[in-house]
């Protein structure tokens, strides 16, 4: 990938999580930690790897995106938006009974969302179903399925994955979002899902490995996911719950939690800098 | 002789007809083909058939996918294993996001005797109906089963549909002009001094009871309410008004299914005597079909009964 093209995502991506952070202020409340972690693989997707087009979102053989982990909205809305699927300045009704842009995804009032999700657990399932319809119509476009590390304790992600390797789905790409951490602490402690590698290959599928902040590395990943050889794909991304803001990098009481008025300071403070530093 | 076909046969016999033609149809099965008779479409048009394995949570999901693609998926299982087992990805992924997912729950009820109470699911229309979007299906006979397959394959939206593995009378059939319509109650026999309002094969007993209290000189009007939601309003309102007194039926807990239903129209419209007939909030029994319905007090003489009660307090009040 060309370094310039490299530097206007990640400019991208500053962008994206500012825009995410001042929908959460407004709203008072929703998720930071997981929201910053995807950041760089929802810019990838949507500037650059993903075939959508935001004056036709139900274009029929658009790439489908499913985030199961559906609490990390804000930082999907924030991507929509600056991909041109809806007003930026909608992004203030976030989580607002006058808003339309709910406190999880939601796929009837969303220009550019794919899949109503929020229980966790069912996400993988849906694309899997999205992807087998594909193989039925033969349609050639992809289907990726955002899952979040501590989500793959939710035992219906094994009974997809099964179902997926079963179908030799190979036109499904899973994302785990791998920020090792979970609402009440680190994944490891609450229950390990670890190794996830290994089970992805016992279910017959291909797994990467990636650097889930690194545009290189996650355009690799993708590439290669891309490619069709009879079976599924999980990207297992290497990722920072709170990337980008100091005080928010691993902190569990951001899964969910509200930064102060210190904190929301340092990490606008933070984010404008990131912004012009890549403005360059 | 009347023809006597259980709901799931003449649902396999129906998914054939209607949905072999429309391609859009594609049938999900959770290892139970041969009791959902998905089986049927499956050997019929393989192309189009999936079977998820025991694995209904995902199966569901899966459908929603399909539907989401433009596809009309139905998922197939046990009544209990799909609108229990999979209840928050019916309400999550089916029914909020409205996608247009049919959900056909077989062997509903203590009518599947042997198996015993893990399997007899007398919760799945309470379940459903309180989902917003549901349209949920409780067909009585074969004759109805078909006609309701078609309607629910031509709607779009969420449904979900109960069928039995007994074999049942076809009593629909005797009404000239049948026609199935989403939402709207059947009447089955005419009566002024009370309403046996039914669903599923406790229709063919709300029946037999009107012929019992004939000879007792009551003349019970028969309901036949195929869809528990949206509830027919109007056919209620006018059966309480007209007959003022009314008795539900049902192979289901008595809290949450039709009776509930029925309770709610007529608490807000017009209040009249109502006795409920079915599993009285308490788990099944194993044993031969029908001798748990008689055990469980879900025969014609127990709608006989409760219509005799319900006549009484009718009485009581007017004096």
């Amino acid at each position: 990938m060309e370094a310039e093209k490299i530097r206007e995502l990640k400019l991208q991506a500053a962008k994206t999580r500012k825009v995410t952070l001042e929908a959460i202020r407004t709203a008072n409340s929703g998720h930071i930690g997981g929201s910053f972690s995807i950041v760089e693989l929802l810019t990838i997707l949507y500037f650059d790897k993903m075939n959508v087009n935001e004056r036709n979102p139900h274009m029929e053989n658009r790439d489908r995106f499913i985030l199961s982990k559906g609490h990390c909205c804000p930082a999907v809305y924030a991507t929509l938006a600056y991909r041109g699927f809806f007003p930026l300045e909608d992004m203030r009704g976030f989580r607002k009974l006058k808003g339309y842009l709910s406190g999880h995804m939601e796929m009837n009032h969303i220009p550019g969302v794919d899949m109503s999700t929020g229980s966790l657990g069912q996400g993988l399932s849906v694309g899997a179903g999205m992807a087998l319809a594909a193989k039925c119509d033969q349609k050639d476009y992809r289907v990726f399925v955002v899952v979040g590390d501590g989500e793959t304790q939710e035992g219906q992600n094994w009974e997809a994955a099964m179902a997926a390797g079963n179908y030799a789905l190979d036109n499904l790409i899973c994302i785990v979002d791998n920020n090792k951490l979970q609402l009440d602490g680190n994944c490891e402690e609450i229950m390990s899902p670890y190794p996830l590698d290994q089970k992805f290959k016992a279910f017959n599928w291909n797994v990467i490995l990636c650097d889930g902040h690194s545009m290189q590395s996650l355009s690799d990943a993708i590439d290669q996911a891309s490619e069709r050889n009879g079976h599924p794909t999980a990207i297992i991304m290497d990722t920072v719950k709170g990337k980008g803001v100091s005080v928010f990098e691993n902190q569990i009481r951001f899964h969910g939690g509200r930064p102060t008025e210190e904190e929301y300071k340092i990490a606008f403070q933070e984010l404008d800098r990131a912004i012009t530093d890549l403005e360059g | 002789m009347l023809e006597k076909i259980s709901t799931r046969a003449a649902y396999g016999e129906a998914l054939l007809e209607y949905g072999i033609p429309n391609e859009r149809v594609y049938a999900l099965e959770a290892d139970v083909a041969g009791c959902t008779m998905s089986g049927v479409f499956g050997e019929a048009c393989p192309e189009r058939f999936f079977e998820i394995g025991i694995a209904e949570a995902n199966m569901i999901a899966m459908g929603a996918g399909f539907a989401a693609n433009g596809k009309i998926p139905v998922c197939h299982a046990f009544g209990l294993f799909t609108a229990g087992r999979a209840y928050d990805q019916i309400r999550n992924s089916v029914a909020y996001p409205k996608l247009n997912v049919k959900i056909v729950g077989t062997n509903v009820g203590l009518t599947v005797g042997e198996d015993g109470p893990t399997h007899q699911c007398i919760e799945d229309l309470a379940l459903m109906r309180v989902v917003p979007n549901m349209v949920v299906l409780s067909p009585c006979d074969g004759y109805e089963t078909k006609q309701a397959v078609k309607a629910m394959l031509e709607y779009e939206g969420p449904v979900f549909m109960r069928t039995g593995r007994p074999a049942v009378e076809t009593v629909t059939n005797r009404i000239q002009d049948y026609h199935f319509q989403i939402g709207k109650g059947i009447t089955l026999a005419e009566g002024n001094d009370v309403t046996i309002i039914a669903t599923g094969l406790m229709v063919q007993e709300a029946l037999k009871a009107s012929d019992l209290l004939k000879e007792k000189e009551i003349y019970a009007r028969v309901i036949n309410i195929h869809t528990i939601k949206p509830i027919d309003r109007e056919i209620i309102i006018r059966a309480a008004r007209e007959t003022k007194a009314i008795v539900t039926a049902e192979e289901h807990n008595i809290i949450g299914g039709l009776g509930s239903a029925v309770a709610e129209v007529i608490c807000e419209e017009c209040l009249v005597p109502l006795e409920y007939v079915g599993v009285q909030d308490k788990f099944g029994h194993s044993g031969e079909a029908w001798e748990v319905m008689q055990a469980y007090g879900l025969t014609a003489e127990h709608i006989a009964e409760k219509a005799i009660r319900a006549v009484s307090r009718k009485e009581k009040a007017l004096r």
